[in-house]
């Protein structure tokens, strides 16, 4: 110790400083294990996070105007929108030139579907454009070429989306995803008929809270079961959990169509037993009803097998230590088991409500108008629209909410406290 | 070291031998009857006479804009030949996915030597679309229900009408087709329904007046669930493709009539993807001139009850392969069927569909 005071430092044996030394072999150890887990980082960043941060970039990324028309976006933006007036021959000419490039190229009417998200018409209006560009005088004058192939040339809301959508970067998907707007004087919201995405999201939230509880509701007392009987009876019941599990989800689906439609077999069942007559049948899919049974039994086994693991490692001898001590049995579950099997259903609900927030199969299929979730919109805007943007700014909104949800949890409950076994 | 080499040369030789001789042709299609009467009518004779050549299908016609717009993003086309409807078909297009085709070039002539264009006609409604068949969008309806006091549905507009037809109805979850009929049925004369719908005025009056059905709507994303809907008796009319009431009413012998009034005519045919190989697209294109001849188009018709797209296929349909019955009735091209027929508009469709398609999401959910 008194070394060090003098302001020695100490060595190792061959002379080195002590804690260089030991720093290089941490280091070195640290290498050692990165190297280990570094096949699995390199595959989980190449193949899951890669593809997902991509797609999120969409939902921003906006380059193909400045990329079909370059020249015309340079002199665009010397244009002011509020003047009420087309542009002038400057711009016209511009345009003509990269059109004659874009035609050639066929990148055109990839432009007018993407700019027709903003307004429609403009996706006819390349094309119609792109058909006339070949018969138009090379020397001009073009403004009244264009317009003459297209009166919408000669309307100035056409050259606002346009000049709107030059940048590279656009924040326009996402207002759309907020059922937002740019108008003339800033953001707006869009007119109530046209209201959907926000609705959306609060229905996908709200239905996978209900999902989660009726789950939770269901789930528990099969657990509480399976984890209480002898082993060889608690398999039997594992398989039953299990074996809906392992049938195609649209073979269930389906099932449960042929059970709760109007002329299904609850319903005739109910009319046989004189419960309701034949004029009042129960309406019981095509709706948020038909949502939350289908989709609960399908997520039922998400909760069963987390609190079972859970339930199986508490003693029983502690609720019966607590009934020795006089507690009554509900006593007894409430103040002794319950609180020992809350991580289960932290694991349990936090498993369910994230795989139902993002389901859109089941809410398709028996989800009607009243039950589908915003997911079915984002696969309606993948697969149908092809207006890939939006449908990434919805899904980047969605994984935020998930997100979100996940620390407000975690604050309230504690990520500690979750465990699948 | 004898057998050693032997093996080697063997393998060889497969491998040479597979690759001069068979090429395998990846067809994308719908599944389920369609895909099989396009196996009977155009593959498996083309096979047959080409033993070179296998097709391996694909049954993802329903997404095929979107996989092949995610092919093309990832540089690995997969797809030789692919069949969507005509409004994919103008997407793909526009979006440089599909190639663009000379139809007097690539395509049979009639065989009295009628070029193809003019075979085809209008219904050739992009550069890049090859038509295979029309099909149409209408109505069938049950015609065991007592509450209707023995009246039967004759035309669109009884589908709006409570009072003498109650009952559910089934409809497909999307404007088009829904929106044109509305209006129709709101007294908008038949040219003038696009010129209305392009208006805000318009789109609202369609939505008040399927607002008056709104709670008798079950609606349908899949063709299959209408057929199903009739026969469990849950909708007592409903809207789908042709071909499914065919199979319904002739093949499960259900008691459901058609309503061809005011049947929306579609059109579903092939598209070549761009990029292809040479020697891949020398392949396709003679499997595609082969596939839409005027004698293949008519052979289809035997196995499903969709029009051959050639003016010169009609007058060959014959019976059906396994029911014996004559086919011409149930065609929509019939002209017993097509007294009032509504033709869909695709290049405005093109433009308003995302607008639209908006609002009736917006107005579906309130």
């Amino acid at each position: 110790m008194s070394d060090t005071t003098d302001g020695q430092v100490l060595t190792t044996q061959d002379g080195k400083p002590l804690k260089a030394a030991l720093r290089r072999a941490l280091r070195r150890e640290k290498l050692r294990a990165f190297l280990l887990i570094a096949p699995l980082l390199i595959f989980v960043l190449v193949t899951f996070v890669a593809p997902i941060v991509d797609m999120l970039f969409r939902s921003v990324e906006n380059g193909i105007v400045a990329d079909t028309l370059p020249n015309t976006v340079i002199e665009l933006s010397k244009w002011d929108p509020a003047s009420g007036e087309v542009p002038d021959e400057v711009v016209f000419a511009a345009l003509y030139n990269d059109m004659v490039v874009a035609v050639d190229q066929k990148t055109h009417t990839r432009l007018g579907s993407r700019l027709n998200y903003e307004q429609s018409g403009i996706s006819s209006l390349f094309r119609k454009t792109g058909r006339r560009i070949k018969r138009m005088d090379e020397d001009g004058p073009f403004k009244d070429q264009f317009i003459g192939a297209d009166k919408k040339w000669g309307d100035v809301a056409t050259w606002q989306v346009l000049q709107q959508f030059s940048p590279r970067y656009t924040d326009g998907y996402f207002l759309n995803a907020f059922d937002a707007k740019r108008g003339p004087d800033g953001i707006e919201m869009k007119p109530d008929d046209q209201q959907i995405y926000m609705f959306l999201f609060g229905r996908t939230l709200f239905l996978s809270i209900v999902i989660t509880l009726s789950c939770l509701l269901l789930g528990y007392p099969i657990a509480f079961l399976l984890a209480a009987l002898p082993l060889r009876t608690s398999n039997l019941l594992m398989i039953l959990v299990l074996l809906p599990f392992w049938t195609s989800l649209l073979v269930r689906t389906s099932a449960w169509k042929v059970l709760l439609q109007q002329q299904g077999v609850i319903n005739d069942f109910l009319v046989w037993t004189r419960l309701i007559d034949d004029a009042g049948r129960l309406v019981m899919i095509n709706n948020q009803t038909g949502t939350i049974i289908a989709m609960t039994h399908i997520l039922l086994p998400f909760m069963i097998l987390p609190l079972y693991s859970v339930m199986k490692t508490i003693s029983p001898s502690y609720v019966r230590a607590a009934k020795s001590l006089g507690a009554n049995d509900w006593t007894a579950f409430w103040r002794v088991y319950f609180p020992q099997s809350v991580p289960g259903i932290g694991a349990g609900a936090v498993l369910v409500f994230i795989l139902s927030i993002g389901y859109y199969i089941t809410p398709e299929l028996v989800g009607g108008t009243s039950g589908i979730f915003i997911s079915n919109r984002i696969a309606y805007h993948i697969s149908s629209s092809l207006n890939w943007g939006l449908a990434a700014s919805l899904g980047t909104l969605l994984l935020v909410a998930v997100l979100v949800l996940f620390v407000v949890y975690d604050k309230i409950v504690g990520i500690d406290n979750v465990k699948l076994g | 070291m004898k057998l050693k080499t032997l093996i080697l040369a063997g393998t060889a030789l497969a491998f040479t031998g597979s690759s001069a001789l068979a090429t395998d042709l990846t067809l994308v299609s719908w599944g389920g009857a369609y895909q099989s009467s396009q196996k009977n009518a155009y593959t498996d004779p083309y096979t047959a006479e080409n033993p070179g050549i296998t097709v391996i299908w694909d049954e993802s016609s329903a997404e095929a804009v979107a996989k092949l717009r995610a092919m093309n993003e990832a540089g690995n086309v997969t797809w030789d030949l692919v069949d969507v409807v005509a409004s994919d078909a103008i997407r793909l297009c526009d979006e440089g996915l599909a190639m663009e085709i000379d139809a007097d070039v690539d395509l049979a002539a009639a065989p009295d030597g009628t070029p193809a264009s003019e075979d085809f006609g209008d219904l050739l409604v992009s550069e890049c679309f090859i038509p295979q068949i029309v099909y149409s969008t209408t109505f069938g309806y049950r015609s065991d229900i007592d509450e209707w006091g023995g009246k039967e549905p004759t035309e669109i507009c009884d589908v709006f009408d409570l009072e003498t037809f109650p009952g559910k109805r089934s409809l497909e979850k999307r404007p088009i087709n829904n929106m044109e009929w509305a209006l129709l049925c709101d007294g908008v004369p038949k040219e003038e329904v696009y010129n209305v719908l392009e208006t805000e005025e318009g789109q609202d009056q369609a939505f008040k007046k399927l607002d008056t059905i709104k709670d008798n709507v079950v609606w349908w994303s899949a063709g299959a669930e209408t057929p199903q809907l009739l026969a469990d008796k849950e909708v007592v009319i409903g809207s789908t493709y042709n071909g499914r009431l065919f199979a319904l009413i002739e093949e499960q012998k259900q008691p459901v009539k058609m309503l061809w009034d005011a049947q929306v005519f579609d059109l579903d045919g092939w598209i070549i993807p761009t990029g292809l190989p040479e020697d891949r697209l020398a392949e396709v294109k003679k499997l595609v001139k082969y596939a839409t001849d005027t004698q293949r188009l008519a052979d289809q018709a035997k196995y499903i009850s969709y029009g051959p797209a050639r003016k010169s296929s009609a007058p060959l349909v014959g019976q059906h392969a396994s029911l014996g019955i004559d086919m011409a009735p149930h065609m929509p091209t019939d002209p017993n069927n097509a007294k009032n027929t509504f033709l869909y508009n695709y290049e405005w469709w093109a433009d308003y569909r995302d607008d639209i398609d908006a609002k009736f999401q917006a107005w579906l959910a309130q």
